[in-house]
């Protein structure tokens, strides 16, 4: 990491540590949640170019995995997470090879049509409950030991499962296959003529983001004891696309500045009733207007050294 | 000496607090309205929930034992994981002591749980389902107004006994659609109707033509509609369009409001029948109430609305009974005491948590028949309370003794 990495790394840690103290421990939870599935997103958008429009089906699945092996079969949480997170793995396996055989807007549709099949099927399958959804989902004791219906508990629980996701994305981007992913990203016929095999290096991309958009759903659906059709909807691929976006597309802090925003919009304009999305279209508005590289993209751009910050809006 | 004094001060001010404890917590009675403030069902609960509360406060006296009563409100945007972390805020941080309305089926069963979690009181008058008081029914939940079983046996049977005995049902492809479609299937053939069929449509579909044609053929008597909100509305558009009503089929719906008729207009949802537990115009009471109602929101009371008055009222009845506002105590004693208020006579809050009130089927008049706005009801059949709800053993609620 560079210096300016590390040092927005360790404060992000500080911030993490003192936050439940200060905020309600639920929502910095939902807060970190969407930050984790924003990133998963981000490294799919941001440093592969490829526009998921069904990541909502990553998310909503592997929510009900979790909440179902918790609930009916017992399973300590972290296994019930794990199994949220294969759950992720196997779906964007099988979309991903679907979709990565197309560029643009029709990858964004092919994504859009699948994830509509997984929602239909979440809607009338008989074991994720319909529109009732998956309630009372326990959280139970982590390892055994950790009794997870404590608030802080399970905040650090949580906490700690986006960090190492977090570190996981930094890790792949800053890895030879994150730097094939970019090359990818610029000029994929040059990368095609330089020898490499796109389509697999897609492929692993796609499941990759795939995996921790299932960590973030599955984790989601123990902290609020439910898994529903909201997290399955195609009005949850846009809202991480929005997320995305904001915070700024291609960035590694991004997306969690994103998320941050936008949840934190939804929860304390809630009373604002249907003007919530309009605050929200229009914030979305001045950002493609004003700032198009998102918050933190402008921040780097304005701050940091010449060539580092993203170029944005490249679709 | 500084330190000493603020230990002290602290120690008796956890003493206080925990004599306090068993009382009413934080010397403040406070009701959460949660509902849908801004979507398809903003209209049948929303601020006119909020307005019931507020009338049934001021009915009460403002205070309850000495303490204030105060009412917050939220939007969950019929979003489950909204609506919980709205209600677990509301228990942890803001001192809430009972979530009130909730409709959306799927967000009023995260409540519940969350509410038991937390032992306080959820008084439901806004959502469907049957659930809340079948095998998801919590020590905590209070189901106040109707539910899907009320629905389906009201309109089914009573339209039976009415003369309508064959049926076809255009039904929602989902577990909401069928659930209802099967229950009122069932009364219908225990009432000794026929069921000639069905047709399913997908969820929140605009074009119902192929479905009312083959609705149309089937000859039945009467259409049942095993839908809600926007497809409930559409398909009795539709219907009025393809002359079904005209051509002599009666259309039964199995979850509609009068606020959707006032939406719909006469002209289309004329001869529709409907199971509703308040309807402003019954008695002077009714419309009394429904006058002061409307002098705030400037509309005519939902049942639901009605109801969040009528579940109010009796929580604080019971408040004043065992001065505690904890959820299991609280809802103990209001199932103790009968339920009064202007459309609730003498209603028994069964142990399940399911009040068990009479319900009215109506037939929606003709333009020619109405008086003026609002006047959209003509009665056909009150449906006793033991006769609409579902038997207390059949409902598979786990603390209920058989």
């Amino acid at each position: 990491m560079d210096r300016a990495t590390r040092i927005t790394f360790l404060a992000m840690l500080v911030v993490l540590a003192v936050a439940p103290f200060v905020l309600y421990p639920i929502f910095l939870m939902k807060v970190l949640c969407f930050a984790l599935f924003a990133c998963a997103f981000n490294l799919l958008v941001g440093y592969v170019g490829l526009l998921s429009f069904g990541h909502a089906a990553f998310f909503g699945s592997a929510g009900y995995v979790t909440a179902y092996t918790v609930k009916m079969w017992g399973l300590p949480p972290e296994l019930g997470i794990l199994l949220g997170a294969a759950t992720g793995a196997g779906l964007g396996l099988v979309i991903g090879w679907l979709a990565i055989r197309r560029q643009g807007i029709y990858f964004a549709m092919i994504t859009l049509a699948l994830s509509q099949i997984v929602f239909f099927y979440a809607l009338q399958a008989p074991w994720t409950g319909g529109e009732d959804g998956i309630q009372s989902v326990p959280r139970g004791h982590l390892f055994g030991l950790i009794d997870l219906h404590d608030p802080m508990a399970m905040y650090f629980t949580v906490a700690a499962i986006f960090v190492l996701g977090f570190l996981f994305v930094y890790r792949v981007i800053h890895s030879p296959f994150g730097q094939v992913l970019k090359a990818i990203r610029e000029n994929e016929p040059r990368a095609i003529s330089l020898g490499y095999e796109t389509d697999r290096y897609k492929l692993l991309a796609f499941v990759l983001s795939a995996t921790l958009a299932g960590l973030a759903g599955g984790t989601k659906s123990l902290v609020f004891q439910l898994a529903s059709l909201t997290d399955v909807q195609w009005q949850m691929s846009g809202e991480v696309v929005l997320m995305t976006l904001v915070g700024g597309l291609g960035t590694i802090f991004g997306p969690i500045v994103g998320a941050a925003v936008i949840v934190t919009m939804q929860n304390y304009l809630a009373e604002f009733g249907s003007w919530v999305t309009i605050i929200q279209g229009f914030i979305f508005v001045v950002c493609v207007l004003t700032f198009r590289r998102g918050i933190v993209g402008e921040i780097i751009g304005r701050f940091g050294p010449k060539g580092a910050a993203p170029t944005g809006g490249g679709h | 000496m500084k330190l000493k004094q603020a230990l002290l001060a602290g120690a008796a001010s956890v003493l206080f607090a925990g004599g306090a404890s068993a009382q009413i917590s934080g010397d403040v009675v406070k009701l959460g309205i949660l509902n849908d403030q801004s979507s398809l069902y903003a209209d049948i609960t929303g601020q006119g929930s909020v307005a019931a509360a507020r009338m049934a406060v001021e009915d009460f006296g403002g205070t309850v034992n000495g303490k204030k009563i105060e009412i917050v409100f939220a939007d969950h945007q019929n979003k489950p994981d909204v609506g919980s972390n709205v209600a677990r805020q509301w228990y942890d941080r803001d001192g809430v002591d009972a979530i009130v309305d909730v409709p959306t089926s799927s967000v009023a069963l995260a409540i519940a749980a969350v509410s038991k979690e937390k032992n306080k009181a959820f008084l439901n008058s806004g959502a469907a389902s049957s659930d809340l008081t079948g095998k998801s029914c919590q020590t905590t939940t209070v189901h106040w107004t109707y539910d899907t079983i009320a629905l389906s046996k009201g309109t089914g049977g009573a339209v039976v006994k009415a003369g309508g005995d064959s049926w076809y049902f255009l039904t929602a492809d989902y577990a909401f659609g069928h659930a209802l479609e099967r229950d009122t299937g069932d009364v219908v053939k225990a009432a000794g109707g026929k069921v000639l069929g069905q047709v399913r449509h997908p969820l929140n579909t605009s074009d119902f033509s192929s479905f009312l044609l083959q609705a149309q053929a089937s000859k039945a008597k009467v259409v049942g509609l095993a839908n809600a909100g926007g497809d409930t509305i559409n398909s009795i558009k539709q219907a009025s369009e393809f002359g079904i009503v005209a051509g002599g089929q009666k259309l039964a719906g199995l979850l509609v409001f009068v606020n959707d008729i006032h939406a719909l207009g006469l002209q289309t949802a004329q001869g529709l029948q409907l199971t509703e537990a308040f309807y402003w115009d019954q008695n002077d009471e009714t419309r009394a109430f429904s006058t002061r109602f409307e002098a705030i929101m400037k509309k005519k009371p939902s049942m639901i609305q009605a109801g969040v008055y009528g579940v109010v009222l009796h929580y604080l009845k019971a408040i004043k009974e065992v001065n505690s506002d904890e959820g299991e105590k609280v809802v103990a004693q209001m199932k103790k005491m009968p339920a009064n208020d202007f459309m609730t006579k003498n209603a028994v809050l069964r142990e399940d948590g399911r009040l068990v009130r009479d319900m009215y089927l109506f037939e929606v008049k003709k333009p020619s028949e109405s008086k003026g706005p609002w006047d959209y009801y003509k009665p056909i059949r009150t449906i006793p309370g033991n006769e609409a709800y579902r038997p207390l053993k059949d409902g598979g609620c786990p603390f209920v003794k058989g």
